[in-house]
């Protein structure tokens, strides 16, 4: 009989070592199409590692299945590429049995939003302690173009010749749908904004859920162009700040005003500067949050980007384990002769 | 047993079955259960058949909401809940009209006679009451006022009638406890500690319970009155066990064993579900119980607790089996440590979800795409599934695969006593994991290959934290060695031929042929028909005729002898609650032909039916010589 060993326990004795991004960068051959968004993620990802004073060892990327869906090949840490949308499930049980590790799910708008979307927001709503990136891409690209859950409708594609009849999701408010406790969204053409999304990420105790809007160059090409543009973006992107009033343009003439049918883009000088709203991410409803993230229906009009809510809320993995803790610290420590004598027993 | 009552004014039995039958609400499981339990501690062998419908609350009365639980009480070593019950107790109309056609012509029928009114008549489909004139002639009929002389008995504690007619199920336990002598204090104990706090309800029950009793002493029915002595058992310290329970118990003791802690995923499906009940119980073992949202999340974050270094377990029924298919492939292909327990029910679809069967032997064994072999064994009674639970754990640590368990209905409600192992005795199973570069690169340097294979082709588990040993695998095919994705397909091909090979080398002990090795007919069983198998081959032994048996615990591998032994007898027959799934693997592996015995009514074999089987063969057989 050996004591049960609690893998997650021991301390780290040593200072965590200084890195670089070639640490972090696999053996492996990077295979996305030449020019697709992943490689800026994943670039922004690999230089981001070495600031945030990590271990790789105790670094884990967990995927499902997609192009995204390949990028633990290429992190120089552990990493599983599991099945089509059961990574935050897998993810799940890793964290709850190792909550001294730092658990990434990377997946697609297919992978995450269509068959793996029950474990997507059953993870939020536990809030469990994962990064969970989704690289939104309107499109599926592994299979070679077909129409996915974040779709637009009218979209022409293979599987949709005539038009996409069916609306989409909206990545952001199906996780405040779930109440996740945190929300953001960036873009593949601002590292240093996606390096910000994932670093609060990573900071976030409990579920944190980013959206990527990533090109597809190949079967999807330009669909988030006309706001992620540099030449767009101060008029079409909405940079959410927390404590700042929600201000937009090269001007910053316009903003977002609360009326009672939610919110809304205003000009500044119309409304006066004390009506426009003050961005509070920690607000424990999620209403405003959730309206926010209806200010856009498609990539053609003016998008918020930031955090949207960031609250505190129970840890899942840290809860179970702390009542497995209470258990023995009442009881002692099982012993398998008394459980099996915990019944009526009689002698012979 | 200080209160066993006189022995001397009961006539000694060898052996008794008695079946409580009762519409859903009447409470038969629980008046089962505490005859059982009384039994037990009194010393019997014994062996029990809960019976219930789907539905919580049928509509009262009607045939669709009957509940039964059978239980066999024996002197002697016994293997099965019985052929056909002594007694039957129908607590209404509908009671009688479904379970009659079980009791052993001439047997007892001791009924309710309160609920035969009319409309509880014709709620279960009579146009007269069978009471009055033949129908029930060639029975021994106790008729009885349960349901008033319960509420006559509970007037005077402040009890409503109608919560009085709540414990008319105490009523029959008390007058069978008399008629089988039972010990008393058992119950009352339970009742005390079960209603602690409801001193209404312990009174009620209890008053009805001494009613019940008082009846059989008052009521003449001296004649029926037997007692069925204490059964010979090895002696030890026993406990009457179910076969979840012993299921639950088994995962833990493989946790102790191998040092690692308990991690199962699961959602909830009958008749599995007790198996997440009673390990959400055990924190102080440090097991962790994640009830999932889908039966494809269970057995995904049991694949994530495995890989974080914990024993991993997913607990389902055959629908959830189905669905988990994907997922213990990508089990198979990471070559990570999983047990996946499939308490086998009838199907398909929904089918019969709290009947038994064992027709998901082809779905253990291929029910995942691709070439994806995995070990599969099965329990053969109750309290073996303590047994099986740490072998299945024992593979999938030894050879790092998963591993799927087969128990179903019968032996996941069905319980037996169970002679308590010493855990001092319980072998340690050996884990180890990488903690070192196993290879070298091109330049020189150290580097862990994740399917770099010792000699028995398993592959080192290096856990994440390990430092340096940072590695990635997945689902898509791996290089051999490297483990890094590959399409070659030299590759594949020795993959596959590598993943089928480590699996199918892995050892299982030899068969061991019960009965006479010199019988022209061998009786193959797997998982549950071993209690049934080895009542009828004792039987036929008895008879003085001669017959061999053998047990599967290892569907796959399968043991290396048997292929031997099948083909050292004239005949072989095999009883499957299915319609010949091993029969097909048998004769697809050996080239013998084995003859399929099927039953497929959502109850387990008795022990007369394959009796009747094998008479039937060996008078084939006999016939044929002369």
């Amino acid at each position: 009989m050996t004591d049960v060993l609690d893998p997650g326990t021991e301390l780290d004795p040593d200072p965590v070592p200084e890195t670089t991004r070639a640490d972090w960068s696999s053996d492996q051959e990077v295979r996305w199409c030449p020019g697709c968004g992943d490689y800026s993620i994943l670039t922004a990802m690999q230089l981001l590692m070495p600031e945030l004073g990590v271990r790789r060892e105790k670094t884990v990327f967990i995927s499902g299945i997609g192009c995204a869906a390949r990028f633990p090949y290429y992190m120089n840490t552990y990493g599983v590429h599991t099945i089509h949308g059961r990574a935050p499930a897998v993810a799940t049980g890793l964290a709850m049995a190792r909550p001294d590790l730092d658990v990434w799910v990377i997946g697609g708008d297919g992978d995450m939003l269509s068959i793996g979307g029950n474990h997507l927001i059953h993870a939020l709503r536990r809030n469990v302690n994962l990064n969970i990136l989704l690289f939104n891409n309107q499109i599926y690209g592994l299979t070679k173009g077909q129409f996915s859950p974040t779709s637009q409708k009218g979209k022409v594609t293979k599987s949709s010749p005539v038009g996409l009849v069916s609306r989409p999701f909206n990545p952001i408010s199906v996780a405040l749908g779930a109440e996740a406790t945190f929300v953001a969204r960036t873009h593949d053409m601002d590292r240093r904004h996606m390096q910000e999304m994932f670093r609060r990420a990573y900071e976030h105790e409990g579920s944190s859920f980013v959206e990527v809007l990533q090109n597809c160059n190949v079967f999807n090409d330009g669909v988030f162009a006309t706001i992620t543009k540099k030449d767009v973006r101060e008029d079409m992107l909405i940079d959410l700040q927390h404590g700042k009033p929600i201000l937009f343009g090269s001007e910053k003439q316009f903003g977002v005003a609360r009326r009672p049918e939610g919110v809304v883009i205003v000009e500044v000088a119309e409304v006066g500067i004390e009506y426009i709203l003050v961005h509070d991410e920690t607000i424990r409803n999620p209403s405003t949050a959730f309206s926010l993230s209806r200010l856009a229906k498609t990539p053609s009009t003016p998008t918020p980007v930031g955090v949207f809510r960031a609250i505190d809320s129970g840890e899942f993995s840290t809860s179970v384990a702390a009542q497995i803790r209470e258990v023995q610290a009442q009881l002692g420590r099982g012993d398998l002769a008394t459980l099996l004598r915990s019944q009526p027993t009689w002698e012979v | 047993m200080t209160d066993m009552v006189e022995a001397r004014e009961a006539a000694e039995v060898d052996e008794a079955i008695i079946r409580f039958a009762g519409d859903s609400g009447d409470g038969m499981q629980l008046t089962g259960d505490r005859f059982t339990n009384a039994s037990a501690l009194f010393g019997n062998d014994l062996s029990t058949l809960p019976e219930y419908p789907a539905e919580i609350r049928a509509p009262a009365g009607t045939l669709a909401g009957v509940s039964a639980f059978q239980v066999h009480i024996s002197n002697h070593d016994i293997t099965t809940p019985g052929d056909a019950p002594d007694v039957l107790v129908a607590m209404n109309p509908a009671a009688l009209r479904s379970d009659l056609h079980t009791l052993v012509p001439g047997g007892t029928l001791i009924v309710n006679r309160d609920t035969f009114d009319e409309r509880n008549l014709a709620k279960a489909g009579y146009d007269h009451n069978p009471l009055d004139g033949d129908d029930l002639a060639g029975y021994s009929v106790i008729e009885v006022a349960m349901t008033s002389i319960t509420k006559d008995a509970c007037k005077d504690l402040g009890v409503k009638p109608r919560d009085a007619d709540r414990s008319k199920n105490f009523f029959a336990l008390g007058l069978l406890s008399w008629m089988y002598s039972r010990p008393v204090e058992p119950t009352m104990d339970w009742i005390d500690a079960k209603f602690a706090g409801k001193d209404l309800v312990i009174g009620a029950n209890k008053a009805a319970f001494n009613a019940g009793h008082a009846y059989g002493e008052t009521a003449e029915l001296g004649a029926q009155r037997v007692i069925v002595h204490a059964a010979p058992l090895s002696p030890g310290t026993y406990t009457n066990i179910n076969g979840n329970t012993a299921l639950s118990w088994g995962l833990v003791a493989a946790s102790q064993l191998s040092g690692l802690p308990l991690y199962l995923g699961s959602y909830p499906i009958t008749p599995a579900t007790d198996i997440l009940h009673e390990l959400s119980k055990h924190k102080a073992f440090g097991v962790t119980t994640f009830q999932a949202e889908d039966e494809i999340a269970a057995v995904g974050a049991a694949i994530g607790a495995s890989y974080g270094g914990s024993l991993a377990v997913t607990t389902t029924s055959g629908p959830g089996l189905a669905l988990k298919g994907e997922a213990i492939g990508l089990a198979v292909s990471l070559e990570l440590p999983l047990v996946v327990v499939n308490i086998q029910r009838g199907g398909p679809s929904t089918g019969l979800p709290t009947k038994t069967e064992a027709a998901d032997l082809m779905m253990a064994m291929y029910g995942r795409h691709g070439e994806s072999p995995m070990p599969v064994v099965a329990a053969r009674t109750p309290s073996d599934c303590f047994d099986i639970a740490i072998e299945a754990s024992r593979i999938a640590l030894t050879y790092n695969t998963p591993v799927l368990l087969l128990s179903d209905g019968y032996l996941a409600n069905g319980s037996e006593p169970w002679l308590l192992p010493d855990v001092e005795d319980l072998e340690p199973i050996s884990v180890s994991h990488a903690t070192e570069f196993n290879q070298t690169n091109e330049d020189g340097d150290g580097v862990f290959w994740p399917y770099l294979r010792d000699e028995n082709l398993v592959r080192p588990i290096a856990l994440p934290g390990t430092p340096d040993l940072m590695h990635r695998i997945g689902g898509i095919e791996k290089e051999d060695g490297s483990g890094n994705v590959s399409y070659d397909p030299d590759n594949h091909e020795l993959m596959v031929h590598l993943r089928d090979q480590r699996i199918a080398s892995i050892p299982v002990p030899d068969l061991r042929i019960e009965g006479d090795e010199d019988a022209d007919l061998l009786v193959v069983g797997w998982g549950s028909t071993w209690g049934a198998i080895t009542g009828a081959v004792r039987r036929i032994r008895t008879s003085g005729r001669k017959v061999a048996s053998v047990h599967l615990t290892h569907l796959y591998p399968l043991p290396a002898n048997l292929g031997d032994v099948l083909r050292s007898f004239e005949r072989v027959l095999v009883p499957e609650l299915n319609l010949g799934q091993l029969v097909r693997i048998l004769r697809a592996e050996y080239l013998v032909d084995a003859e399929p015995l099927s039953k497929m009514k959502g109850q387990p074999f008795t022990a007369g039916e394959i009796q009747h089987a094998i008479g039937e063969r060996l008078a084939e057989l006999e016939g044929g010589r002369s």
